[in-house]
């Protein structure tokens, strides 16, 4: 298969990007769309211009390490991550921009890689459960529905990929966040601070330049773990009350 | 510098030192050993340990729980992994669970019988102690998980499920569906980031460790790149963990992330730490077949596949290109079932790897060929298609299949599925003692970056247990005996060996850089790969591995001559990162080559083809290689030197495994 690459590159994160054409050929359908692109590096690195920069990890669709927004679209035209798209998925011929995740709270580093540490730190303002090593009971004194427990983990594969933010056109992380709060929230370990950490997170979240949530949905179609989009009804939920009881 | 060798080279290749040993796990009782050691591990009085600083890499689940614990107990930690965020460590792509002792089931499992199964299954060469403290905290780890809010798969009643897993007879297994390491490093990332919100953790993300620092004989920092702006940072401290992971992308192509590299621990190897047993692969028979000359990684499927899917491959090379589903029952060899009639499928992943390779090499294998031979088998499942019904087949594998079928763009529920082996674990690792420190004081190594629980072959389930136990529960008693000797003498950057450390980093940054050659990095990886699974993957011999160390040398020399590194050593340069790692991959297959060339028996993931019986299995000698082969750096020009750690089993019987 050939194909025309329009491809960011941005030299740093204070420098001025542009979009290059990169035409490539003799792909095969099976390779993943980052081993095209490892293909085009080593095209490059041959030819002696600097090899296309791109985050990615594991390679199997978990770490959440990988994302670029292709054609359009967080991740490609499939649901999954972008190390698992596969170059079958697109036709032969094809014109296919690739660009980092736009976002104010994913500054660009260089070429498509950005800086998601917003993330991160939205987890330590509260996306966790306060138990220290050593202090746990047994495991089978609290027993948890299933129900809530097969919820919960829905909610518990996201990884973090920011798909939502980048899909979202204010660049919203409450699919992140919703799914956070869900997970934990649904569990009986995650009550005693259930007020205290939907505020704490959503107020690191604004003060990250992450924007509102408007209901469009885009989040939930582009997430690659399909976490639903009634996880920021959860959110909002949580957070009303929380309010209410004066957290 | 090295210790001296008491006897001459043996092939040309070591010499041979004085024997190792283990003095810090205590004797009597196997049950009471941990308990006493925690007791005798000196205490750090709560003040005392915000004076305490220690460097933690790494950030799966033997990183991140130790960094999360030791900031919870008040030490100052430093974090660092390569990742943009600690939750990407490699520990994430774990799918099938986790094991430990409950007994929920009641079904006559306890720390005792988790603690035989698992010497049992690394093939008789691991230390009982280590391994029963293994068994006994795993039943913590799951408390401690639960606690965290890892949602493991539960009943109906609200208790948690359990499956039997790798074979074993015991259902021990406690999981979340397949994605258990996810939600277990979740967990440990969870409370590693409020450790950093508590002020006690300090996180470097896209950070690099490329050096340690020895000053005095003991461990004291490390040099690591930031890996955004390029610059070259020193960071000191009274104590070192390493929690790096495994060697496996030594292969090339693994099922490891793209990243996993070995470097941190080579680093400390290079400056004096052992490295024990290298050349114990993990090769893990259900994978996903390379598909062509760009494959870039391996994607395992978990072997419960194996469960219900038969294996086979066509008795006839000349059917090997036909559609499977036209071949006719008679035609097809269940290999497996053939030779192994009572474990059948399901025997352990050693033996289902290399009977993968042997029909392969026979010429039977099935798919496109890569090189000169077809390198994969049917794992079908249409047996269990009429048995169960298609829902049910989608209820339990459902995520497997899928995941199959994306990559491979067939449809399993109609074409019998292809699977291959691929390298997927490294039972070696940093030597540690019971306290998990190396041989440089001061410098701790904790899961998969050390040797110490699995001995030869590494049990399904094992891994996140091993992790989670060096991370939550046992590092952070043992290091508090070696911190409580402190407060250490103050450091400075300006110290020779601080300088030193820093010095060798820049130079050799900058030599990657300006050697400006034709081949990238890339090229020389996959040649390194194609050696090593050639000569030192599934079955070893001597006159392959002597090949293979003459090969490996030849490469490395060219690399030092001709890599091409683009780009600028002050900026993100992911080719600059890859060449650091491929430097200490062409030096680490060396001591792999060296180790397997020395063990002449064959036992767990090592495969020597002189020692087998007469139908072709396995054959140990416990009386020669009943031991730790630990490798000390003989310097730059000179020889590893093996010191034996002599493994005693006081409570276990060794016996050759049996599985037909």
């Amino acid at each position: 298969m050939n194909f025309t690459l329009k491809i960011w590159r941005q030299a740093g994160s204070t420098t001025k990007g542009e979009m290059v054409t990169y035409p490539v050929a003799d792909i095969s359908e099976d390779m993943s769309f980052l081993e095209m692109l490892d293909v085009l590096n080593e095209q490059l690195n041959a030819r002696g211009e600097e090899p296309i920069a791109f985050d990615s990890d594991c390679r199997e669709g978990i770490c959440g390490m990988c994302g670029l927004m292709i054609s359009g679209k967080a991740h490609g035209p499939e649901v999954t991550t972008t190390c698992q798209l596969h170059m079958r998925s697109f036709s032969d011929g094809d014109e296919i921009t690739v660009e980092p995740w736009r976002a104010d709270a994913f500054p660009v580093i260089k070429d498509l890689v950005v800086d998601r540490s917003s993330l991160d730190r939205i987890i330590q303002a509260g996306g966790f459960i306060s138990a220290n090593t050593g202090s746990a009971p047994e495991a089978h004194s609290v027993p948890v529905p299933k129900a809530k427990a097969d919820r919960s983990f829905m909610a518990a594969a996201c990884i973090g990929c920011g798909a939502c933010v980048a899909a979202c056109p204010n660049a919203s992380g409450m699919l992140f966040m919703g799914a956070k709060i869900t997970h934990l929230g649904e569990l009986p370990q995650g009550q005693p601070e259930r007020d205290a950490r939907v505020v704490s997170m959503v107020n690191q979240h604004d003060d990250e330049g992450f924007g509102g949530c408007t209901n469009i949905g885009e989040c939930s179609s582009a997430c690659p773990k399909e976490i639903p989009l009634d996880v920021i009804n959860q959110l909002n939920r949580d957070l009303r009350g929380a309010l209410m009881r004066g957290e | 510098m090295p210790s001296s060798p008491t006897t001459g080279l043996v092939h040309g290749l070591y010499a041979e030192g004085a024997p190792i040993r283990d003095t810090k796990a205590p004797t009597g009782p196997i049950d009471r050993r941990w308990n006493t050691r925690k007791f005798e591990a000196s205490l750090v009085n709560p003040a005392n340990r915000r004076k305490l600083s220690v460097i933690i890499v790494g950030t799966g689940l033997a990183g991140g729980a130790a960094a999360a614990t030791l900031g919870e107990a008040g030490y100052q930690v430093k974090s660092f992994c390569y990742q943009d965020s600690p939750r990407r460590a490699h520990s994430i792509a774990a799918q099938g669970g986790i094991n430990a002792a409950k007994n929920y089931k009641e079904d006559g499992d306890s720390v005792y019988r988790l603690f035989y199964d698992t010497v049992k299954g690394g093939d008789y060469r691991s230390r009982e102690s280590n391994v029963y403290r293994l068994a006994e905290v795993s039943t913590n780890i799951i408390d401690q998980c639960v606690a965290q809010g890892v949602p493991f798969a539960r009943e109906y009643g609200g208790l948690l499920d359990n499956r039997s897993f790798g074979g074993v007879q015991v259902s021990r297994t406690f999981y979340a569906r397949g994605q258990t390491g996810q939600q277990l490093l979740i967990g440990a990332y969870q409370a590693l980031e409020r450790q950093v919100a508590a002020g006690t953790v300090e996180m470097f993300t896209r950070h690099e460790m490329l050096e340690i620092v020895v000053v005095d004989g003991k461990a004291r920092g490390i040099i690591a790149r930031d890996l955004v702006t390029g610059e070259i940072e020193t960071h000191l401290a009274d104590a070192v963990v390493l929690a790096s992971g495994g060697y496996g992308n030594v292969f090339y192509l693994s099922t490891n992330a793209v990243g996993s590299n070995v470097t941190a621990t080579w680093r400390a190897h290079r400056k004096g730490a052992h490295f024990a047993n290298p050349c114990y692969t993990q090769i893990h028979p259900t994978c996903i077949p390379v598909a062509g000359e760009h494959q870039s990684k391996l994607t395992l499927m978990s072997e419960s596949l194996r469960n219900d899917g038969r294996i086979w491959v066509p008795k006839n090379a000349a059917d090997c290109e036909k559609d499977p589903r036209l071949i006719p029952e008679e035609d097809r060899d269940y290999y497996l079932e053939r030779i192994y009639p009572s474990f059948g499928n399901l025997v352990p992943r050693d033996i289902a790897s290399r009977q993968a390779k042997n029909v392969c090499d026979e010429g039977r294998g099935v798919g496109p060929k890569v090189g000169d031979f077809r390198r994969g088998v049917y794992l079908d499942f249409t047996d269990a298609l009429k048995r169960m019904s298609a829902d049910a087949v989608a209820e339990k594998y459902g995520n497997l299949l899928d995941m199959y079928q994306r990559i491979t763009g067939e449809n399993p529920y109609e074409v019998p599925m292809r699977i291959y082996p691929a390298v997927h674990y490294t039972m070696g690792g940093l030597w540690v003692d019971y306290d998990l420190q190396s041989t440089i004081p001061g410098l701790f190594v904790t899961g998969e970056a050390n040797f110490s629980d699995h001995g030869a072959n590494r049990l399904g389930a094992s891994a996140l247990m091993q992790g989670l136990a060096d991370g939550y529960f046992v590092l952070p008693h043992t290091i508090r005996d070696y911190l409580a000797k402190g407060p250490f003498d103050k450091l400075d950057e300006s110290h020779e060996a601080v300088a030193e450390a820093r010095a060798s980093v820049d130079a050799r940054v900058q030599k990657l850089l300006t050697i400006n050659g034709d081949r990238s990095v890339d090229s020389f990886h996959k040649e390194l790969g194609s050696i090593m699974w050639e000569y030192c993957g599934m079955e070893r011999s001597e006159e392959g591995l002597l090949k293979a160390i003459d090969l490996i040398r030849g490469l490395r020399d060219e690399f030092w001559r001709n890599v091409k590194v683009l780009g600028a050593g002050d900026t993100l340069n992911q080719s600059l990162e890859k060449a650091g790692r491929v430097a200490d991959f062409l030096e680490l297959s060396e001591l792999m080559c060296i180790d397997a060339l020395h063990r002449r028996e064959s036992c767990g993931g090592h495969f020597r083809a002189e020692s087998q019986t007469e139908d072709g299995e396995a054959l140990r000698h416990d009386d020669e290689f009943a031991y730790v082969a630990a490798w000390e750096w003989g310097g730059q020009d000179g020889a590893p030197v093996l010191h034996k750690e002599d493994l005693v089993y006081e409570f276990v019987e060794l016996k050759q495994r049996s599985y037909k």
